[in-house]
């Protein structure tokens, strides 16, 4: 059961322009479980987490070879809808980025864009994704404030918040906690850990801490490759090639 | 180390002069302007200069109401912002959004040339091309009037609303976007819902700096609106703008004559236009810099 492949990449490679940014990457991943993916930078991450949405179709002059799946239909056929994508696969980015609106109209936007209408309706959605976010308690006063003024914690919850509204199926982190500060960061951690229940999972991290203590399953990449994708507890304990033992052990990245 | 110091306070106080004329000029130009047209509330009531709409300013009995060529004004600059804002803004997506790099790189410096074409170019491109061709095409009794005005000046004011509106766009945020896209929106509700309202205080910015530019414009004016001194009733009766009054009769008023204090006047109404709007354009724009969190 909790075996199930819920999205799978074969054989991948991308290039921005002709440089080679993934080389031959396979890697599954799980549902119901947080995959966590590190490695130093410009390993190729970011570039990989944002290929799992299709993020990357506006970057001008890249190329993508092999296949990614989703539930078993390849996201990057020309005859899938990308829309459609990205209502499936969410995605909280590094830096927080709500919209400068208000609290609540930064999660009324996506539920407006999937054809919500129903004032009522859209009200019950707000609170349940911002309770779900764990930011329900702190902004419920304020509403209609300006996004811009929460906290870069409470920013990021909101985006959480505005990501979970629309009810996607695999929700992707790229770096979530890179600017925030701990107490965030460990709030952000715990919320993780409620969201695996429903939610597939995928984090980009620099903090080995932090993969270790959220993921099932990790992977480590190193220049565009993966170097060893397994269990965390493996990854992080008896890991089998010396690099990946290097780079846990803080020797370099 | 002390000569150093010296050296420095020269430069400071050079640059210090430099930076200061402009006020300089900016206060003398004030200064004269109301000086020379001030005079002329002890002949005429202000009223009756704002509100009469007789401009006889050579007559027995000279009238000096500008209602007339303030109104002129006006449906000259609505005419244009008709044109220039649909045009400029749709060319400021198009570039911004849609052409990709190399467009990009091709298009907006030729929209920026276009402000490079001197104001008598467009003037006689206008008198001796788009009016007889208007008159033809539309069997009105002339060319030369509001409507080939608005039609020309707002063909000049499309770079001024399309480069600022540009750069308005591009101010938006890439992350932005990719939230919005994110979340599932198209590229067409990214741009209507996110990025629009997002560039929206940057766009009206761009759009008062046009109005301005169109109400300031003299010499093409002058040469297509027509010049006839009444409030028009249609896009197509000629029209006599501020600007083009000052310029057709200041060589020809007397220094220190009712008539010459008038004209004075007039330049002091259409400064006061522009500097409201210009005044306008920069609150609007402090407070979308201060929307997008940037500090200044």
């Amino acid at each position: 059961m909790d075996k199930e492949i819920r999205m799978r990449a074969e054989g991948v490679n991308f290039f921005y322009g002709s440089r080679p940014a993934l080389k031959d990457v396979n890697l599954e991943i799980y549902r119901n479980q947080v995959t966590a993916i590190i490695g130093p930078s410009g390993c190729g991450k970011s570039t990989f987490i944002r290929l799992l949405n299709r993020m990357n179709d506006m970057v001008p002059k890249s190329r993508l070879e092999g296949r990614i799946f989703l539930d078993g239909d390849d996201i990057h056929d020309p005859e899938t809808d990308v829309v459609d994508i990205r209502r499936r696969v969410g995605m909280v980015f590094q830096k927080p980025n709500p919209f400068p609106k208000s609290i609540f109209e930064n999660i009324k936007y996506g539920l407006e864009i999937n054809g919500m209408r129903d004032k009522s309706v859209i009200e019950d959605k707000v609170v349940d994704s911002l309770k779900k976010a764990a930011l329900w308690e702190e902004v419920k006063g304020r509403l209609y404030d300006s996004a811009l003024r929460l906290s870069g914690g409470q920013q990021q919850r909101l985006c959480i918040a505005r990501c979970l509204a629309v009810e996607p199926e695999v929700i992707l982190f790229d770096e979530p906690c890179a600017s925030l500060d701990p107490i965030s960061t460990a709030r952000i951690e715990e919320l993780l850990m409620e969201l695996k229940q429903e939610y597939t999972i995928v984090i980009v991290t620099h903090n080995m801490q932090q993969a270790a203590r959220v993921s099932g399953n990790t992977a480590f990449f190193l220049l565009g490759e993966i170097v060893e994708f397994g269990k965390t507890q493996d990854i992080f304990t008896k890991p089998r090639d010396s690099r990946t033992e290097a780079y846990i052990t803080g020797r370099f990245g | 180390m002390k000569r150093l110091f010296s050296k420095e306070s020269v430069y400071a106080s050079v640059f210090g002069i430099l930076a200061f004329a402009c006020l300089i000029f900016l206060a003398g130009i004030t200064l004269v302007l109301f000086k020379e047209g001030l005079p002329l509330f002890a002949k005429v009531s202000l009223w009756d200069f704002l509100s009469g709409t007789a401009w006889y300013p050579t007559h027995e009995d000279p009238e000096f109401g500008i209602l007339s060529l303030l109104a002129g004004s006006l449906w000259v600059t609505a005419g244009a912002m008709l044109v220039c804002l649909p045009l400029g803004i749709g060319s400021a997506l198009y570039i911004n959004e849609i052409a990709g790099n190399t467009q990009k790189a091709v298009l907006k410096p030729l929209v920026e040339l276009l402000a490079g074409i001197p104001s008598i170019v467009f003037g006689f491109f206008g008198m001796v091309v788009v009016a007889p061709f208007l008159q033809r095409l539309l069997h009105i009794p002339t060319g030369l009037c509001a409507f080939t005005a608005s039609l020309i000046l707002g063909i000049m004011a499309v770079p001024t609303v399309c480069s600022l509106s540009e750069d308005a766009l591009s101010y938006v945020p890439a992350s932005y976007r990719e939230a919005s896209l994110a979340l599932g929106a198209t590229r067409w509700e990214t741009l209507i819902k996110v990025v629009l309202p997002a560039a929206g205080s940057g766009i009206s910015t761009a759009a008062i700096l046009g109005v301005s530019r169109v109400m300031g414009e003299t010499m093409t004016v002058l040469m297509v609106s027509g010049g006839a001194a009444i409030i028009p009733h249609s896009f197509f009766q000629p029209v006599r703008p501020l600007t083009s009054t000052i310029a057709a009769e200041m060589g020809e008023a007397a220094v220190g004559s009712t008539h010459y204090q008038a004209l004075f006047a007039i330049a002091m109404v259409l400064f006061t236009l522009t500097f409201i709007f210009n005044i306008a354009a920069e609150i609007l724009s402090r407070r979308y810099r201060l929307k997008l969190g940037i500090q200044r």
